[in-house]
């Protein structure tokens, strides 16, 4: 199309090259709509919204499952002996260290709200299962302690814990 | 044609692939090498312009199938919620359905130009054939994409067509049954139009691959309708023919790009707003414009059978196109007498698609027999007459002698008169069918009119309180969530507003951990409540009447505007038939019917309700909402600010919409210009 023996740019050179970028420039900026569609619409993000969930019904010891935006949620009341259990540990022992007061809420420290999801491939693990007293994944074993840390099996890290706070001493709002 | 490639690639990857697959020999040899006679005129780009229209009906369309639910319950509701809720749904949704109307429009020019230089003749015969198949495919794939939106015109216009299958013989009932999945249009219909509206695409791009091949191997025809004899006669594919085809397409853009983002409804019928109801046949049934030619032939003939065997002739005929018309002089430049008649054919198509939209009576019956048998004596008398007695005009020796000879583009000016006039005429008549008795509402002056109009914010919040206090009483706005007031291009409310106004309203919700349902505060995520339970309630509530959710009111009201106003509208976007009938219904309530006029008991005049009689009583009388910010307390003013309200429920995006299509235009004058430039500078050499 060019001559590629001219030396110099000629006015001929420069409309091709500028219908090209046009063209480029258009088809990269069309290519957007088609590409942000598949995010999340309105509708998922505003029921995505946050929660709020009472925690009076949860005795010591037992814990609940909520969703929130499609991911399991585990609310555990945990006994005095897995919060000791889980403040016991040498933290530079831990394959993720955090300390254990880092997962809670300050003044609230029986409970313990993770994200469900086992940070190896997705599935849900157990709760009061596995040897740590704290959750355990059927999928490929791996064991999360009674602060959701992982110790022990092939996922990678914690349970991560949620955004969330107390909105009173037996409600909070997830989210 | 182009015979072996002599693509002798230099990169060592692409030889070492060429040597095992020769595709890169076979891209250059089709799209690069290819020889195209030097003479085409721009007739020949909507080979080009189709093959992007396919393109992008398939992109569009796998895209909205993400998001589309094909259920008989909620297919409604998804594609509204496509269009409101998906990132850039409005757009692609508009896309597809233009995208549908251009496609078609493309292919009638691409077949008439087909007709006129006659470009099915030996040997083209397969070529145009196999053209005829992609037409065919094409039909059947539009209309169950209509049908895929579950609005009125879908379900009726399924139900109608499905039953022309009822017209054959002993087995057509049975044959109906079995294309419904039931005893009558339902979800199952529904699934399959939507499984195979996926299907027929890939099958149509299968057979253009055939076309494309079938083309190769014959050669382009010209104007001159001479074969290519020497190099003289020829260019390259590309750059030549690439760029004068790019440049088509991008003028075809703009022209598309009007109907995106300014004309969105324009060649849609408002009762495809209206949710699908097995109960209420619209008073008019009519199908999208590229079908009205042959459903007019289809009306024009009053038996059954004769009838859906005339439609489908008047297709299928045109196969036979080849052997019809064996006149050795292939264009019909040359062809003094062929050409009258080719536009006096064109012509009756055009009228043919103008009489598929009136209602089947009086004069237009008795035009509609005579438009049929014109149709038909064109192919079955006219061109195999005409090529025994008419005496061609001398044809040129070469296309070189042709490009010489420099051809007026006389035609070409009048083919475009014809086929603007044609395309309004189709576009219009397919929002003609209305009740004409009635008064037209008068048009209001809108804020949202026209390329550059917005909403009011002043009038939707003075709207939306018309409704909370009086419309909502009845009527049920169940598009529309609280969290809606607060985006972008809507009534202005912050996202605090919003909730707010959410949490004065209870929602049912549940059930609860003991499995009981309850109440609780509206959220922004919650969608307004309706005021009945089901339909049911509200029909006992409103003696017998359904109060219509209004969500989408604006758009699922329209009325006729008759020629010549709808070709002004084209050009004035002018959409706003629902807003001036929402307006005009609010104020054309009067006490007492003109005389002669009776109204049943329990109902009401109205001026500008089909039949006057409604059973929505006056809703509205000045001093009943007061707004904060002085604005009259006034009927009109009422009836003026919910209509904008709505019209904001029914379209969310509006403003969205041409703001972007400002910036698409602005881009695509620049880029066909540069396109344009570069076609002339490419083309300066091969003249």
């Amino acid at each position: 199309m060019t001559t590629a023996s001219s030396a110099e740019p000629t006015r001929r050179d420069f409309l091709f090259v500028a219908t090209g970028a046009a063209a480029a420039v258009g088809g990269v900026v069309t290519l957007w709509p088609f590409i942000s569609q598949m995010n999340p619409d309105a509708s998922t993000i505003a029921a995505g919204a946050p929660i709020e969930v009472d925690l009076a019904p949860i005795a010591s010891g037992q814990d609940i499952k909520v969703f929130w935006r499609g991911k399991p949620i585990y609310i555990m009341n945990r006994t005095k002996k897995q919060v000791d259990e889980a403040r016991a540990v040498p933290v530079a022992s831990l394959p993720d260290p955090a300390t254990d007061q880092s997962r809670v809420k300050e003044g609230h420290d029986q409970w313990l709200v993770v994200i469900g999801i086992c940070t190896h491939l997705g599935c849900i693990p157990i709760a009061h299962e596995g040897n740590y007293d704290g959750f355990f994944c059927p999928c490929h074993g791996s064991q999360y302690d009674s602060s959701g840390r992982i110790r022990q099996g092939p996922a990678p890290a914690n349970l991560p814990v949620p955004p969330y706070q107390f909105v009173s001493d037996s409600k909070i709002q997830i989210g | 044609m182009s015979g072996p490639s002599d693509y002798q690639p230099t990169n060592p990857a692409v030889k070492w692939i060429e040597r095992r697959l020769p595709i890169f020999g076979l891209m250059h040899s089709s799209f690069v090498a290819y020889p195209t006679p030097r003479n085409l005129n721009y007739w020949w780009t909507f080979g080009a312009i189709l093959s992007m229209m396919l393109g992008v009906q398939i992109v569009t369309g796998v895209i909205l199938a993400m998001h589309y639910t094909p259920e008989a319950s909620v297919a409604f509701r998804s594609v509204e919620s496509i269009v409101r809720d998906v990132n850039y749904g409005w757009l692609l949704r508009n896309m597809h359905a233009s995208g549908a109307s251009m496609f078609f429009l493309a292919v009638y020019v691409h077949m008439f130009r087909g007709l006129y230089y006659g470009s099915y003749k030996e040997p083209r015969e397969v070529l145009w054939i196999l053209g005829v198949i992609i037409y065919l495919l094409m039909m059947a794939t539009g209309f169950m994409g209509y049908v895929l939106p579950w609005g009125q015109m879908s379900f009726w216009g399924a139900t109608v067509i499905t039953n022309l299958f009822s017209a054959v013989p002993y087995v057509g009932d049975s044959i109906v049954t079995l294309l419904w999945g039931g005893y009558s249009v339902g979800n199952p219909t529904l699934n399959r139009f939507f499984s195979l509206h996926y299907l027929l695409p890939f099958v149509i791009a299968g057979v253009v691959v055939l076309h494309v091949w079938a083309l190769h191997v014959a050669g382009q025809n010209n104007p001159a309708g001479v074969e290519a004899k020497t190099e003289k006669d020829t260019v390259p594919f590309t750059p030549y023919a690439t760029i004068k085809d790019g440049f088509g397409v991008s003028c075809f853009l703009l022209f598309f790009a009007w109907f995106i983002f300014y004309m969105p409804n324009y060649l849609g019928d408002a009762d495809n707003y209206i949710p699908a109801n097995p109960g209420v046949t619209p008073a008019h049934i009519v199908p999208e414009w590229y079908y009205l030619p042959f459903y007019a032939i289809l009306r024009s003939i009053p038996n059954k059978l004769a009838g859906v065997t005339a439609m489908f002739a008047a297709i299928i005929v045109l196969a036979f196109l080849p052997w019809l018309d064996s006149a050795r002089t292939r264009s019909s430049r040359y062809r003094p007498l062929a050409k009258q008649f080719f536009w006096i054919f064109v012509v009756v198509c055009v009228l043919l698609g103008y009489l598929g939209a009136q209602p089947p009576e009086g004069i237009y019956v008795i035009a509609g027999r005579i438009l049929t048998f014109c149709y038909f004596a064109y192919f079955l008398i006219l061109l195999p007459l005409l090529s025994r007695i008419e005496k061609p005009r001398p044809i040129p020796n070469s296309i070189a002698d042709d490009v010489l000879a420099k051809y007026g583009s006389k035609s070409a000016v009048s083919t475009v008169i014809v086929l603007a006039l044609a395309g309004a005429l189709f576009a219009g008549s397919a929002q003609n069918a209305r009740a004409e008795e009635e008064a037209t509402p008068p048009s209001q002056k809108w804020s949202f009119a026209g390329p550059f109009g917005t909403f009011d914010r002043g009038a939707m919040q003075r709207g939306l309180k018309v409704y909370k206090e009086v419309c909502s009483a009845c009527h049920a706005l169940s598009y529309i969530a609280f969290r809606n007031l607060a985006d972008p291009g809507g009534p202005g409310y912050t996202a605090a507003q919003a909730t707010a106004f959410a949490g004065e309203y209870k929602i049912k919700d549940g059930p609860n951990d003991q499995g009981e349902m309850f109440e609780r505060p509206g959220r922004p995520a919650d969608y307004f409540p309706s005021p009945f339970p089901n339909e049911q309630a509200a029909r006992a509530a409103n003696g017998g009447a359904l109060p219509p959710d209004l969500s989408l009111i604006t758009k699922a009201r329209s009325y006729e505007r008759g020629f010549p106003k709808f070709v002004f509208d084209f050009f004035s976007t002018f959409q706003e038939q629902g807003p001036n009938y929402v307006d005009a219904i609010l104020q054309g309530f009067e006490d007492k019917p003109p005389a002669g006029v009776t109204i049943p008991e329990g109902s009401y005049y109205n001026k500008y309700f089909p039949g006057h009689s409604i059973k929505m009583p006056k809703p509205l009388s000045d001093g009943q909402v007061t707004f904060d910010d002085g604005s009259p307390a006034t009927v009109a003013q009422y009836a003026k600010d919910v209509t904008t309200f709505l019209m904001w429920a029914a379209e969310p995006h509006m403003e969205a919409r041409k703001r972007l299509g400002l910036q698409v235009f602005v881009f695509l004058i620049i880029f066909a210009g540069l396109m344009y430039f570069t076609k002339k500078k490419v083309w300066a050499d091969a003249h």
